[in-house]
């Protein structure tokens, strides 16, 4: 089967400068110098139809930055985003309209992202009526009722503001917010990162329920590694930028590869294990305004050498499907191989 | 035989705040003790009280909150009795408080040094040599490299977790025997969340310190707390010790959280949710908080709030739970 969404090389970088002032340096000269972070440096992988694809990393990696620039609210500096085989990420923003009604996105905090002057309603009722204009105002609201029932919010609450909801009520109204237009594919960015414990599960439910229904296709970005391992068919390990490891949830989680991905697993906090035994990480995470040469994690990593400091390891599909990008495990000279 | 006092003790606590729509009790009658060197969890979702029985604690509640009631005995005395000056010398040398964000626990425009100095001469009258001595001492406690040259930098030369490192070095200047932990690591990546709750473990047992850890985390909480008391809207629900509640939960708020652990379920399966959410505080219902959203419920429930008492390994404030170990309390 080939890959529903697919995505290659994608860069994205910030310049953060500022004005002219602030770029201008004194030493050896005066001269101009612009401050850029990089926030993704060429990342590659699929997602199949009616799979979830999820995400991992510390913050600053980049997991948030990719999720936008799938869904083009970032133009990404290069690379390219393919739906289903046609090349999107490169349209206008006229030419993109009718993909963003097949892709749609909930984002992490229910109190900024739904309006608090719209009524749930009008809320809902926006989507539909931007990208479906000849749909009738009965069907609209039709639509309206038919998503809150969905996602287990009263429809005769349509006339509530926001903040007449509780966290999770909220969430369940973003995420019908989404599924007003039919979208095939949703992106999901810590969406139950703001909640709390009990409620997590109930939309974690919720996603699950509604991929079983209708076939939709995930890509869930999280810092919740157990969260990631319950709900994901393949998991994407992400480092200051650079894809670490993307392999089977279960391939990933019993034998993980790359150096990263063991320490980070390894971190979870287990439920009633006594004590900690992590592996400990030296150092902090670099900066991505000034990247490392070479591998991105070398100056973390306990198995590097001379190589790792100075080439950039290319993403490498082993025999088992996984992708891991480390000089170490193509060389198979890290001990755990 | 002769049971040592506790070093903290409190007794039916309750915090109240004045809204716009009435009193909202924020903590209901909260009651526990904490031993000396002992480690204590304060779970609970947000709103459940844990976070301000934290601050009830030191008396640092402020406007519109109040203390309703209760008692928090420290070493034996009553707090409550103290004025302000006697306050001033618990709080931040025999109790010491570590927050979430580092970035509100230090001063921008100081460096470390004249952060951890301050705070030694305030407590000690020592000279500003012998406290850098000791601040140099608590730096390398809790591993920071090159102490020395880190005690003229500033916070924001610090990495998030470096931060917290240095908030638990300046909690632990004046050597307290009681820490309160608040959320210390949900601002920080899992990575150096388990290095800094290793940390704090290490420090507890080494310094012989108790803590009372505050968090919504049961997983991290499960493996740094000996006791662990589980919070629902402004009561405790359940107190035992960790292995009781990790392993044979009794209220059914606990054990509804624990099923719902994605790690026990199989992988892409339903998971086991609690229904509903917590109850406004402004709206208490009569009977048990948790009446809505109980597998359990009987009819004595909704009349009637649980009183925490003893049943079988545990604290719990359930009347469906049976007691089984034969004694019959009331």
């Amino acid at each position: 089967m080939s890959d529903f969404i697919e995505i290659k090389n994608l860069v994205k970088r910030f310049d953060i400068s500022g004005g002219l002032l602030e770029e201008i340096r004194f030493k050896g000269g005066i001269h101009r110098k612009k401050t850029v972070v990089h926030a993704l440096n060429g990342v590659s992988f699929g997602i199949k139809k009616g799979e979830t694809v999820s995400v991992v990393g510390e913050s600053g990696c980049g997991k948030s930055t990719l999720a936008r620039c799938v869904i083009r609210i970032y133009r990404p500096e290069s690379g390219e985003v393919f739906y289903n085989g046609k090349r999107v990420d490169n349209l206008s923003s006229a030419a993109i309209k009718p993909w963003r009604a097949k892709m749609q996105m909930v984002f992490q905090d229910p109190y900024a992202s739904l309006n608090p002057r719209m009524t749930v309603y009008q809320t809902l009722l926006e989507p539909i009526r931007f990208h479906f204009r000849d749909v009738s105002r009965s069907e609209a609201d039709d639509r309206v009722a038919a998503v809150m029932k969905q996602v287990g919010v009263d429809p005769d609450w349509r006339k509530r503001y926001p903040h007449e909801f509780s966290g999770g009520q909220r969430q369940r109204i973003s995420l019908a917010r989404a599924l007003a237009v039919k979208p095939e594919f949703i992106i999901a960015d810590e969406p139950i990162a703001a909640l709390d414990v009990s409620i997590q599960a109930q939309i974690l439910n919720l996603f699950m329920d509604l991929q079983a229904e209708q076939g939709l296709t995930y890509l869930f970005i999280s810092h919740d590694l157990s969260v990631v391992e319950h709900i994901s068919n393949r998991v994407v390990v992400m480092y200051l930028g650079s894809l670490c490891e993307f392999a089977g949830t279960e391939q990933l989680y019993t034998a993980p590869k790359h150096p990263y991905t063991r320490a980070l697993l390894s971190a979870i906090p287990q439920f009633g294990s006594e004590g900690f035994n992590h592996m400990r990480l030296p150092g902090d995470v670099p900066t991505p305004i000034n990247l490392p040469s070479g591998c991105v994690f070398h100056g973390r990593c306990p198995h590097a050498d001379e190589r790792c400091r100075r080439e950039i390891p290319a993403p490498i599909t082993e025999a088992d499907g996984r992708v891991v990008a480390c000089h170490g495990v193509e060389e198979g000279r890290l001990e755990w191989l | 035989m002769q049971k040592q006092e506790p070093l903290l003790s409190v007794r039916e606590l309750s915090v109240a705040f004045k809204m716009r729509g009435g009193v909202l009790t924020a903590v209901d009658g909260v009651s526990f003790d904490l031993d000396r060197s002992q480690r204590l969890g304060l779970v609970g979702e947000s709103g459940a009280g844990k976070s301000v029985t934290g601050f009830a604690i030191l008396n640092l509640v402020s406007r519109p909150g109040y203390i309703a009631g209760g008692h928090v005995f420290f070493e034996g005395r009553d707090l409550a009795t103290f004025s302000e000056e006697e306050m001033r010398n618990i709080r931040g040398n025999r109790i010491s408080m570590i927050f979430q964000d580092p970035m509100m626990t230090l001063n921008p425009v100081l460096t470390i040094g004249q952060q951890m100095v301050e705070t030694l001469k305030a407590h000690r009258h020592i000279s500003k040599h012998e406290a850098e001595k000791i601040a140099l001492n608590k730096l390398q406690k809790v591993a920071i490299p090159s102490p020395e040259k880190r005690l003229t930098q500033y916070p924001h030369e610090f990495s998030g977790g470096m931060r917290q490192r240095i908030v638990i070095a300046i909690a632990l200047l004046t050597s307290p025997s009681l820490i309160i932990a608040d959320e210390p690591t949900t601002a920080l990546d899992v990575t150096i969340q388990a290095d800094i709750m290793e940390l704090l473990l290490n420090l507890c047992e080494e310094e012989k310190m108790a803590l009372l850890l505050i968090t919504h985390d049961l997983a991290v909480v499960s493996q740094v707390a000996e006791r662990i008391a589980v919070m629902y809207a402004g009561r405790i629900a359940e107190l035992g010790s960790t292995e009781a509640i990790v392993n044979a939960p009794q209220h059914p708020y606990t054990q509804g959280l624990l099923k719902a652990l994605p790690q026990k379920v199989e992988r892409r399966k339903r998971l086991n949710q609690i229904p509903g959410s917590m109850p406004s505080l402004q709206e208490r219902p009569p009977g048990c908080a948790f009446y809505d959203r109980c597998e359990l419920r009987g009819e004595i429930c909704h009349r009637e709030s649980p009183r925490l008492v003893e049943k079988n390994a545990g604290l719990v404030a359930c009347h469906m739970v049976k007691d089984t170990t034969g004694k019959e309390e009331k």
